[in-house]
């Protein structure tokens, strides 16, 4: 390895673009498009987790509240006030952000344990809200008719129906957003997020304001996991009220641990990975959730690193 | 007078439901408190419990074998979960054993509905159980005043088992300084398995105890480990008396939100939830910087 040693080196400071041209290049490597869309969404969801799990070290699980308000957010806008899409994309990730604030001020106030369970009860509280109100969200046959035929673009006009120009599209966010997220964790700030994540108390001693840090990491997470709603809502073209249950907290959890946490690519190596084994299995038995628990608990006993943080850790180990 | 009996019966029915409550939560936090491990596989255990002792008494037709076979089974799966599955996880951060049992629970989610299918299974109101009695405010449902008494029972026995047993004594030792227990002489990995064994064993019970007034899916458990958690906040972790105030509490405001309000029901309890966090992050019998 020692040999490859420049051009390690070199994709880890061009991580946004080396990341955005592998998946430009991704499609190729997956049976069908729709489901390149998916694992790109589901990877731009656990990214968003990822900051607050992986690099903050708070363990959240009702992160579907904010993929679910996301979706719901972009899909009333679309449905009920026939805004433009992009305005739809606004709303969703404010709506989000929104309920990401106020989840956050109250689960920060619980520490250690307590914060998985009180972020999951107040997910599923954001759950019978959206449940009820049943004009607006279609209750439980969730919110149909979210459709974006043509994406205009300044007069360019883009077939949103057509799966590769929505893998495109849908990646053109994606780049975006791990732009950012690559930002915001080279800034000072997300050297205080990775301190308090090592150590709370330290990061306090030297100064650091660990309660509104972590606020704001929680915020920065929770707008991300919107922005992948409002997309998801668009390339369903229905919100299903399952975009705000229980197991789509957990399957972010699992996707984050599996590919690798605290790592930039990770996330969508585990999104990639828990897709690929739903596709591979469900033709074969309906039970394939059973293999998913089993992959997910050996990962956690023996794998904790994940797949992408596994292999990251040889590469490094190599180099020395 | 027709108001306030109405108010008293639903208060009733509260009690009934908290009972179910405050049984899982004294589960999660006798492992809390032992163990400090939040099984998410908790709300699974409670299912599991439900269809073992659903299938048991189709099989005998007697339900009160349920109450002794249920426990014991659903136990021993909590003793081999520990051994062999949440014991290695020990040392390395809070996180990961709930990360195991979160994927444990799918995995028992998964094997109920390759036995018993993903349709949920029917059950009678036992028999003797049936029927309503006057409790002098209206009629009462027997079931549930059975809930009622049964969960005094069980947490009767639990108090007298860890205030005045010998290894009652241990237990709660082994909860302030498992490093003193150790140097002692007490070999404190075994006593973490049985009350890992124990926990389970509760939360089996309740499943079955549950089971005639709450439809039995394999995703029953779902709501339950939601609901077991709010619990737990607001009564505060790793305290029995805590989990015993908060269930009843819980059981209470949702059964009068839907009496008086029925569109907030379900949101209410987390309103509870919320205002406990304001006021008393620690919950209202916790100890303050027990999470730490």
């Amino acid at each position: 390895m020692e040999a490859f040693r420049p051009q390690v080196d070199f994709i880890a400071r061009h991580r946004v673009a080396a990341v955005v041209v592998f998946l430009s290049l991704f499609p190729l490597l997956v049976p069908y498009q729709a489901l390149a869309v998916n694992i790109l969404i589901f990877g731009l969801y656990a990214m968003g987790f990822n900051i607050l799990f992986g690099y903050t070290g708070m363990l959240s699980f009702g992160h579907a509240a904010f993929l679910g308000t996301g979706s719901y957010g972009a899909g009333i806008a679309i449905v009920h006030l026939g805004w433009p899409w992009y305005v739809a994309i606004a709303t969703g990730v404010a709506a989000a952000t929104a309920v990401g604030m106020v989840v956050g001020f109250l689960a920060i106030r619980a520490r250690g344990i307590y914060f998985a369970m009180v972020t999951l009860a107040l997910a599923q509280c954001v759950y019978y809200v959206f449940f009820q109100a049943e004009t607006y969200t279609g209750g439980e046959n969730g919110l149909r008719g979210v459709e974006v035929g043509v994406i205009d673009l300044f007069g360019w006009r883009l077939d949103f129906v057509d799966p590769t120009v929505k893998y495109y599209v849908v990646l053109a966010f994606v780049a975006f957003a791990l732009w950012f997220v690559s930002r915001v964790l080279g800034s000072p700030f997300g050297a205080v997020i990775e301190t308090v994540r090592e150590n709370e108390r330290r990061a306090q001693a030297c100064g650091y304001d660990v309660a509104r840090t972590k606020l704001v990491a929680f915020v920065i997470s929770a707008a991300l996991c919107g922005l992948a709603g409002t997309l998801r809502a668009l390339h369903l073209s229905i919100v299903p009220i399952d975009s705000l249950h229980y197991l789509t907290s957990g399957l972010v959890v699992m996707m984050c641990l599996l590919g690798g946490m605290g790592t930039f690519f990770g996330p969508f190596v585990g999104a990639a990975t828990l897709l690929l084994i739903e596709e591979t299995f469900t033709n074969l038995t309906r039970h394939w959730q059973l293999i998913t628990g089993v992959v997910f608990m050996a990962c956690v006993l023996f794998f904790p690193r994940g797949i992408w943080g596994s292999i990251l850790h040889w590469i490094r180990r190599e180099g020395r | 007078m027709a108001d306030v009996n109405l108010f008293l019966l639903q208060l009733f029915t509260g009690l009934a439901l908290g009972s179910v409550y405050v049984l899982l939560a004294t589960g999660l936090s006798l492992i809390f408190g032992m163990l400090t491990v939040v099984s998410f596989a908790h709300g699974a255990f409670f299912m599991v419990g439900a269809y073992i002792g659903v299938y048991q008494y189709g099989v005998t037709g007697n339900f009160w074998i349920s109450l002794v076979v249920v426990p014991l089974v659903v136990g021993t799966v909590g003793l081999l979960t520990e051994r062999f599955l949440v014991r290695p996880l020990y040392g390395r951060g809070i996180d990961y054993p709930l990360l195991l049992t979160f994927g444990l629970s799918y995995v028992l989610i998964e094997i109920v509905r390759i036995f018993f299918g993903v349709q949920g299974i029917p059950i009678s109101t036992p028999e003797g159980l049936r029927g309503a009695v006057n409790i002098g405010v209206g009629h009462f449902p027997l079931y549930r005043l059975f809930l009622i008494v049964a969960t005094a029972v069980v947490v009767g026995g639990l108090w007298l088992f860890i205030e005045r047993t010998r290894f009652g004594l241990i237990i709660r030792a082994g909860a302030r300084d498992p490093e003193i227990v150790r140097v002692l002489g007490i070999d404190i990995s075994r006593v973490w398995l049985l009350v890992f064994g124990l926990g389970t064993a509760i939360a089996g019970l309740s499943g079955i105890l549950a089971a005639p007034i709450r439809a039995v899916t394999p995703e029953m458990g779902i709501p339950v480990l939601v609901e077991s958690f709010v619990v737990t906040v607001v009564g505060g972790m790793g305290s029995l008396a805590g989990a015993v105030v908060a269930g009843l509490l819980v059981g209470v405001v949702f059964s009068l939100t839907s009496l008086y309000a029925p569109a907030f029901a379900e949101t209410s309890i987390f309103a509870l939830m919320a205002l406990v966090l304001l006021v008393r992050p620690q919950g209202l019998l916790g100890r303050a910087g027990l999470m730490g």
